[in-house]
């Protein structure tokens, strides 16, 4: 739980703020359009939102004060990263292309959210399509650190963590490919989920690389996220991949005695400076005193993770922003003839970004006839090996516990004209995409760095279908942590 | 040049060289599933509805939309590959093959690449030669963009997603007239397998054809492949086209005319293929598997029940008719048309109808009467109606005229016949007062035919049948006439 501070909203998280509307200690209204004012004053600030809708909010919220039935979520204000459908508001994934597009339906992982009462006040920066680690490829411009200003947030929810982390909504839905969801969490110092893929529907989320792809909620609180999940997740008829399995039983328990927590030494050997190291020794160390046993072993494909990753979401990524050719919706761009192919050529020229096309050139090339063996096939085949790497590792411990970035926040600018050493960010998040586990981004202690102090961050990962154990292992570990309560200098910010 | 065909044979001798050729072809063919949505959304599948007015997120490509299979479409395709023959995979999967085209939404169709659902099989023409098929594989239909209406594209998504099958031949076929007889038993056997209705004029079969030329005996030549072929006749056009245009391309040595592999279109208008492109210029489809969609799985008991669903092919169906029936090649063909039809026939036959008089009755009489007469009828009133007109009961002619009353009013044949009095008198006494009666004073005739001139009797059956006001059947009529006059 937050600090307590009975005279604001800013600090509840979702759980408590949507039981003091139910009970009716808080009105609906009243933090709906105190959010939205504080959203709206400190946008010039985050650059977090791409499209603010507080009227449909608060339009919203007086039908939810009077509604008689009244969700899990009633009156909670949440933010959803803008490539996720949401009927009426405009989901431009920050690309030029999209500017105008208007969702005519709502994603599943939202419209459950929305049954049980959530209030969507807008959507969120992002990097476009999802590609990036930092949110500055928005075509919007980046969003900021609300922990740094000079920082990046992480990507590619960078918005939805500045959302939550600047305390403009407890919750914010963004969505986790090689680790958008996990890698903000640690460098806002947010609690952030990735679901087992196929556990969330995906119906509503704009493909990146869809064998990867996951909705991701981002939030204060772990029990946050475990709601959230709960919500959430099962099968969906408009989602052929989405599990039908249920989620196990929610039992929350006070330590870890009875468990065994692999810690893999390329994941601890990938931490560079000292500070991060120490932080994740903390949290090791928290780990074994709430009661888990530690073991040490080896993910040596951890190192080819990266490759794997940015070649097989690439090759999807290519494919999957086919569709945007200006035809149908979005922004046709004049073109210097009258061909199909010019007007084509013209709309995704203009339309996409330098990173965009960066990927959807070399997803091309990777798929394309004479090179597919070497790349595309190749890369399917380690992929394959990464998953039975972490299928042998299930029988020496019940949960992995690792960083999540090698690194606190980087400054803006810092890495923008390096796409390698931007894509090196996600070393230790994309092993666990590759395998589609579950996997619980939790806040490690604060660290000294370049004369500041930032947050840092651990994932517990789980075996498939696994999803609550990682988030209850994680919860655990805050607490013994401390850092449940961490609250960032944003909660000071006045609107 | 004009190749001369070889008689009782597939090669074709040149007139100039004194070569002898022969044709190599292999069909693709598309054909449209008979579902009522669409392959990966619930739009409707419906021909000649407003433009765009069939159209979802999910088939017009918005962001975000997924595609979701139609279980329908599945059992479609299933069965269709088991009435060619085919063996059924256990575990199959969707590709996407990518190509920019502005009716085509996603930027790539969902398709089968390296593993389709049906490999095998195949259809036996009547000289007995096999026309093996590589594969069958389902995929969605492209959407349709018109060039026609001004200055624009114009385009129109309600096809865009519907449910096709693709099958591919082996490259055995070796005349025109063969490949137009592999696609009418193709046509034929997926219509009575339900599959599809395959109505070329709605554009659901749809036919590409790879064709060579080759000396007896030599290698494979360079293959062409015709498009925009919408009809048998077309497919045959085509072939004997690239036949003449092949040979004289290879026999004229002219760099300029060598052949390349290429895609060619059909020019119905000037009746010639022409070059669409290359293969230089070829598409990389970049196929990869379909990551939205789940391994598909077809367990034997979901395959046993489509063999169920099957029904009798038509080629074997014709021959148990002729062989247990009598029934003549001619009238099986044509009541074979449609598995609806052959169905009927069969209805009839089982409610106690004679088979051939029934047979020729429904040709002659019932599909002549009226478009729509089939559905205004039932098997047994037809097989009554058959019935009493082969026991001599009812005349050919009050046959027909109950026909239109029970087409028009429903009324049971049996009722009509009784009302308006149709019913042929049997009584031989009767028959014979008549007969008595017509050969009063008729001596001359009498003595004819003692003497011979049996015809001469002819001259009687008139006056006896209108004494019976049409109730006797004219050759128990004469008959007895005959019978009467020996006697006499
Ligand atoms: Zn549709």
């Amino acid at each position: 739980m937050t600090r307590p501070t009975p005279n604001t909203w800013l600090h509840l998280d979702a759980t408590q703020l949507a039981h003091e509307h139910r009970s009716g200690a808080r009105s609906v209204v009243d933090t709906i359009a105190a959010c939205c004012a504080r959203s709206q004053r400190l946008q010039p600030r985050w650059n977090a939102f791409l499209a603010l809708d507080c009227e449909r909010a608060l339009a919203r919220a007086h039908t939810l004060e009077h509604a008689a039935t009244r969700g899990r979520l009633h009156g909670v204000p949440i933010a959803v990263k803008a490539n996720l459908a949401v009927e009426g508001l405009e989901s431009s994934c920050a690309s030029r292309l999209l500017v105008g597009w208007r969702a005519p339906y709502t994603a599943t992982a939202v419209a459950r959210l929305e049954a049980e009462g959530a209030v969507v006040i807008g959507t969120t920066n992002m990097d476009e399509y999802a590609m990036g680690s930092s949110g500055e490829s928005s075509a919007f411009g980046p969003t900021r650190n609300p922990w740094d200003e000079a920082r990046a947030p992480g990507g590619s929810s960078s918005g939805s963590a500045a959302a939550v982390a600047g305390h403009l909504v407890p919750l914010a839905l963004g969505t986790d490919t090689g680790g958008s969801v996990r890698q903000p969490a640690a460098w806002c110092g947010l609690a952030g989920f990735k679901p087992t893929w196929g556990r969330i529907s995906r119906y509503g989320l704009v493909a990146y690389a869809s064998s990867l792809d996951c909705v991701a909620p981002l939030a204060r609180s772990m029990r946050d996220l475990d709601l959230a999940l709960d919500i959430m997740a099962g099968p969906d008829a408009r989602d052929a991949t989405c599990s039908p399995t249920a989620l196990h039983e929610s039992v929350p328990f006070k330590d870890l005695q009875g468990l065994v927590l692999g810690v893999p030494h390329e994941w601890r050997a990938a931490l560079t400076d000292g500070p991060s190291r120490a932080a994740f020794e903390a949290c090791v160390e928290a780990a074994r005193a709430a009661g888990a046993r530690i073991v040490e072993l080896s993910l040596p494909l951890t190192r080819h993770a990266v490759s794997c990753y940015y070649l097989l979401a690439t090759v999807e990524a290519a494919s999957n922003l086919a569709r945007f050719d200006g035809l149908r919706y979005g922004v046709r761009a004049a073109a210097h003839s009258s061909s199909l192919a010019a007007s084509i050529a013209a709309s995704r020229t203009q339309g996409f970004g330098a990173e965009v096309k960066r990927r959807i050139v070399l997803g091309t090339y990777a798929l394309s006839a004479g090179h597919a063996e070497a790349w595309h096939t190749h890369a399917a085949k380690v992929r394959t090996l990464v998953c039975r790497e972490f299928d042998e590792a299930w029988s020496a411990c019940d949960a992995l516990l690792g960083p999540t970035t090698p690194f606190p926040a980087i400054r803006l600018g810092e890495r923008s004209n390096d796409p390698l050493s931007l894509y090196a960010c996600d070393a230790l998040t994309t092993p666990v995409s590759l395998a589609g586990l579950p996997a619980a981004a939790l806040r490690t202690p604060l660290v000294e760095h370049e004369g500041g102090q930032l947050p840092t961050g651990a994932q517990v990962v789980t075996p498939h279908g696994a999803d609550r154990l990682a988030l209850r292992i994680a919860e655990v570990l805050e607490t013994q942590l401390g850092t449940q309560a961490l609250l960032s200098p944003a909660a000071e910010v006045q609107a | 040049m004009n190749l001369v065909r070889q008689a009782n044979t597939t090669t074709w001798l040149s007139p100039h060289t004194g070569q002898v050729w022969e044709l190599v072809i292999g069909l693709e063919v598309h054909c449209q599933l008979a579902t009522r949505s669409k392959l990966f959304c619930g739009c409707a599948v419906e021909f000649g509805a407003a433009p765009n007015t069939r159209v979802c997120a999910v088939c017009s490509a918005q962001p975000g939309s997924l595609p979701v299979l139609n279980g329908e479409a599945l059992r479609l395709a299933v069965r269709a590959g088991l009435a060619l023959g085919c063996s059924i995979a256990a575990r199959t999967h969707f590709d996407r093959k990518h190509y920019f085209y502005c009716d085509l939404p996603k930027g790539y169709q969902i398709s089968q690449a390296t593993r389709p659902f049906c490999t095998g099989g195949g259809v036996r023409l009547r000289s007995g030669k096999l026309v093996r098929l590589q594969r069958i594989h389902l995929e969605e239909d492209a959407g349709k963009a018109i060039h026609d209406r001004g200055p624009w594209t114009l385009v129109d998504l309600n096809r865009a997603g519907v449910p096709l099958i693709e099958s591919v031949t082996e490259a055995d076929l070796s005349a025109p007239e063969e490949a137009v007889e592999y696609l009418t038993a193709l046509k034929e056997m997926l219509q009575h397998a339900g599959v599809s209705a395959c109505d070329m004029e709605k554009g659901e079969l749809r036919c590409d054809v790879n064709v060579s030329v080759r000396k007896p005996g030599a290698g494979y030549g360079t293959k062409v492949e015709i498009k925009n072929l919408n009809s048998f006749r077309f497919v045959a056009a085509a072939i004997e086209y690239e036949l003449q245009r092949q040979v004289a391309a290879l026999e004229s040595g002219d760099p300029a005319q060598r052949l390349v592999q290429e895609t060619r279109l059909w020019d119905t208008e000037q009746g010639v293929t022409r070059s669409m492109r290359t293969k230089e210029g070829a598409a990389d489809y970049r196929y990869m598997p379909e990551p939205d969609l789940p391994e598909l799985q077809l367990p034997a008991s979901f395959v046993e029940r489509e063999r169920s669903m099957l029904g009798e092919p038509p080629a074997e169906r014709r021959a148990r008719w002729q062989q247990q029936w009598h029934l003549a090649a001619k009238d099986a063909e044509a009541l074979t048309h449609t598995r609806e039809l052959a169905d009927w026939f069969e209805a009839a036959v089982r409610a106690g109808a004679p088979p051939k008089e029934c047979a020729s009755f429904l040709l002659n009489e019932v599909l002549t009467a009226q478009p729509d007469s089939l559905s205004l009828l039932l098997p047994r009133q037809v097989a009554a109606l058959v019935t009493m007109v082969a026991a001599g009961e009812v005349s050919h002619a009050s046959a027909r005229s109950v026909l239109r009353v029970t087409l028009a009013e429903g009324t049971e044949p049996e009722v009509v016949v009784q009302q308006q009095g149709l019913r042929m008198v049997l009584d031989t006494r009767q028959i014979e007062a008549w007969c008595r009666q017509a050969l009063v004073g008729r001596e001359a005739i009498i003595a004819d035919v003692k003497a011979g001139k049996v015809a001469a009797v002819n001259a009687l059956l008139g006056p006896a049948l209108k004494l019976a006001a049409g109730k006797a059947n004219a050759a128990v009529v004469r008959e007895t006439l005959l019978r009467l006059i020996a006697e006499s």
